[in-house]
């Protein structure tokens, strides 16, 4: 079993009224609210809990790739997966969970930037490539919903073919040209670092995942419960073509918040649960669903996206009074776990069967919870209830995973004196 | 025979392999009509009206109701000549065309008579897309709320709602997704802000042009008719239609249409 550790890096002081003020967090979220000075330490604290996690021996740290989002401060993962490359435990994998590709001009961007991580890191990266949220991608980007998919699967290509041709190539795409493709660095990992796939519960991307033999990962924030039937889902699509069901194909993202207490979990981690779901998650609906964003199999599947559904949990959320028994409902949904280690580790192995997956993705900083706390889950997870589940799924191999160089022939980074710079 | 109870003889053209619907109906002389956003799931009232004076022909725009192809059409380009080909199919080729439009209609019908001034005889246009202003911008019509977007689009919404609803028999699948389909496809042409760069074109246009807007248009702002009559080669007015929406067509069928005749009579 791999615990990977998530960040989603969200601003921490979205007022009390932000519901009630604001239409959305996303997209249209008003510059006001952001205090780049006090995102200087929000940025900092979330980069000292990323090398935490990686220090108290979670498997991989991950982060991920927003745009105009008041709870996900990561325009750019790969500036955060390169400061990790070089500050934290140099055993920890580095997720970036990941890149949109379609976004990026020319694409072979990606191939550059996930190569100069995967050297820098010695062979740590993992390499995520989310076709993106609608907000993110048509809103804030602007990019055409109805090509948005033609162009990511055509990135994609490109971005395999540039790590893996040794000789310089022209790319003749129906989007792209390049007459010289010819990415410098090259990946350590070969014939290319891992690739996950962040998706919502499209049979089209099940498929492509098993096409390419890649990890697929469900990101939800409305936890196991939910998580189910899309799990089931991808289980039974895997088996109607033949793949053998090894559970490292398939990822998934929990909330957790452990205490030593049960009391105490429910007191610690209710702020920030509120604060994630309530302010968080208030997207507006009109960002929701741009036409031709959601592939005509997909509808005629009835399956919604992962924000569609976001944004009408959005919808319902706000019927419900704002009142003390929001946590409750968050609890009895299932979107947060918290509990003592022994419970939280009982319910996570039951989780991690129902839903059968080996690549755990763990929300243990969320909402407005500070340093000092998410070290406290952090920690308490690492050692009370990682262990408990490490031989889960130790039958089978995981393919995916980064194979790095040998930590002996790897650098080290070189220590650092202030003082001494000072006074030179 | 009253012409309101006959439907519409119903033809298909291929536009890149793709087959899309033609509807015809009435006699006189053809007058073409390129769909507004949404297109048309069914004949409308608006079409009827014209039928009385003119052979109404009303092909498909790829990924309009009744039209497929749209994901074969990436660039501005490929659009018009879409546009063209499907005109030419209804055979509209020899030119002097009557044409009208709405919206990404009546944009497209633009797109053809700048590129093909002989084919064009005269133009009626509600509401044409492609430009846009920073000053004044259009409304996004691809982030709305889903109540909401019918009192964008219409002046009355349920006239956008009994458009769009499903007639007894549909299929409950297909219907929604061809719903979507129509606001993908005007995605697909005029995403992200409606601006097809149709203003740099604009002044090759020749045929004697009639814009028609809603009253109550919160699509379009009015500047945008101002500055297309302004941009237009050739001879423009502007009619306003009271109590219409960005659709006016379907908000004030017999107004629209009475205009529509007046110009093309």
């Amino acid at each position: 079993m791999k615990h990977l550790w998530f960040h989603l890096m969200p601003y921490t002081e979205l007022p009390d009224d932000f519901r009630e003020q604001n239409p959305s967090v996303w997209v249209d979220i008003h510059s006001r609210l952001f205090d780049p000075e006090r995102a200087h330490y929000m940025y900092n604290d979330f980069m000292d809990e990323m090398e935490y996690a990686a220090e108290v021996g979670f498997d991989a740290v991950c982060c991920n790739e927003h745009h105009s989002n008041g709870y996900g401060l990561m325009p750019s993962p790969n500036l955060i997966a390169s400061s990790l490359a070089r500050r934290a435990n140099p055993d920890t994998a580095l997720c970036v969970m990941g890149n949109s590709l379609a976004l990026y001009n020319p694409p072979t961007r990606v191939a550059e930037e996930f190569a100069m991580i995967d050297c820098i890191s010695g062979g740590r990266l993992i390499a995520g490539f989310p076709v993106g949220s609608p907000m993110d991608t048509c809103y804030a980007y602007g990019q055409n919903p109805s090509l948005l998919r033609d162009r990511y699967l055509e990135a994609h290509d490109l971005v395999m073919r540039a790590w893996t041709e040794p000789d310089t190539f022209a790319f003749n795409g129906r989007f792209n040209q390049q007459r010289y493709v010819n990415i410098w660095p090259r990946p350590v990992q070969k014939p290319h670092p891992p690739v996950w796939i962040p998706g919502g519960g499209s049979v089209e991307t099940w498929r492509w995942c098993a096409e390419m033999d890649y990890v697929y990962c469900y990101l939800s924030y409305f936890g196991y419960k939910a998580g189910l039937q899309t799990m089931q889902g991808f289980w039974e699509e895997m088996k109607r073509l033949g793949k053998e069901p090894n559970p490292y194909r398939a990822g998934f993202l929990q909330f957790v918040g452990v205490a030593e207490t049960e009391a105490e979990a429910y007191e610690l981690y209710r702020e920030p649960a509120e604060y994630f779901y309530g302010r968080c998650l208030h997207i507006d609906p009109r960002f929701a669903a741009p036409p031709g964003y959601t592939t005509e199999a997909t509808q005629r599947a009835g399956i919604q996206s992962q924000v569609a559904s976001a944004a009408l949990q959005n919808r319902k959320a706000l019927q419900v009074s704002k009142s003390a028994r929001e946590f409750d409902a968050i609890l009895d949904n299932g979107y947060v776990i918290i509990g003592t280690p022994d419970q939280v580790a009982e319910k996570l192995r039951q989780v991690i069967h129902d839903l059968r997956f080996g690549q755990l993705m763990l929300l243990l900083q969320f909402g407005n919870m500070d340093k000092q706390l998410a070290k406290y889950n952090t920690r308490l997870y690492a050692e009370q209830v990682a262990p408990q589940l490490r031989d889960v799924w130790s039958e089978w191999e995981n393919h995916w995973w980064p194979t790095p160089m040998a930590a002996a022939d790897r650098a080290a980074p070189d220590p650092i004196a202030y003082s001494s710079l000072a006074a030179e | 025979m009253d012409s309101i109870s006959v439907p519409p003889a119903i033809d298909h053209v291929d536009v890149n392999g793709a087959p899309c619907r033609v509807w015809r109906k009435g006699s006189g002389r053809p007058l073409a009509f390129l769909a507004g956003h949404g297109g048309l799931p069914k004949w409308p009232a608006f079409l009827d009206r014209l039928a009385e004076t003119h052979e109404v022909v009303v092909p498909s725009i790829p990924g309009y109701p009744g039209g497929l192809g749209h994901t074969k059409l990436d660039s501005q380009l490929d659009w018009i000549l879409a546009v063209r080909d499907l005109l030419n199919g209804c055979g509209l080729e020899a030119g002097d065309t009557l044409l009208a439009g709405s919206g990404p209609g009546a944009s497209f019908a633009l797109e053809v008579a700048a590129l093909w001034p002989h084919k064009v005889g005269r133009l009626a246009l509600i509401a044409p897309w492609g430009l846009f202003d920073e000053a004044e911008p259009m409304t996004d019509p691809w982030a709305q709320r889903l109540p909401e977007l019918p009192g964008m689009l219409c002046a009355d919404p349920e006239n956008w709602n009994a458009l769009k609803a499903a007639p007894e028999g549909a299929n409950s699948i297909e219907w929604p997704i061809e719903q979507t389909r129509a606001l993908e496809a005007s995605a697909r042409a005029f995403w992200p802000l409606g601006n097809s760069g149709l203003e740099r074109r604009l002044g090759r246009v020749q045929a004697p042009a009639l814009l028609i807007w809603g009253a109550e248009d919160r699509i379009l702002p009015r500047s945008y008719a101002e500055r297309m009559a302004a941009g237009l080669g050739g001879p423009a007015r502007l009619e306003v239609i009271e109590g219409a929406g960005h659709l006016a067509e379907l908000d004030k069928p017999a107004d629209v249409a009475r205009t529509i005749e007046a110009f093309f009579a």
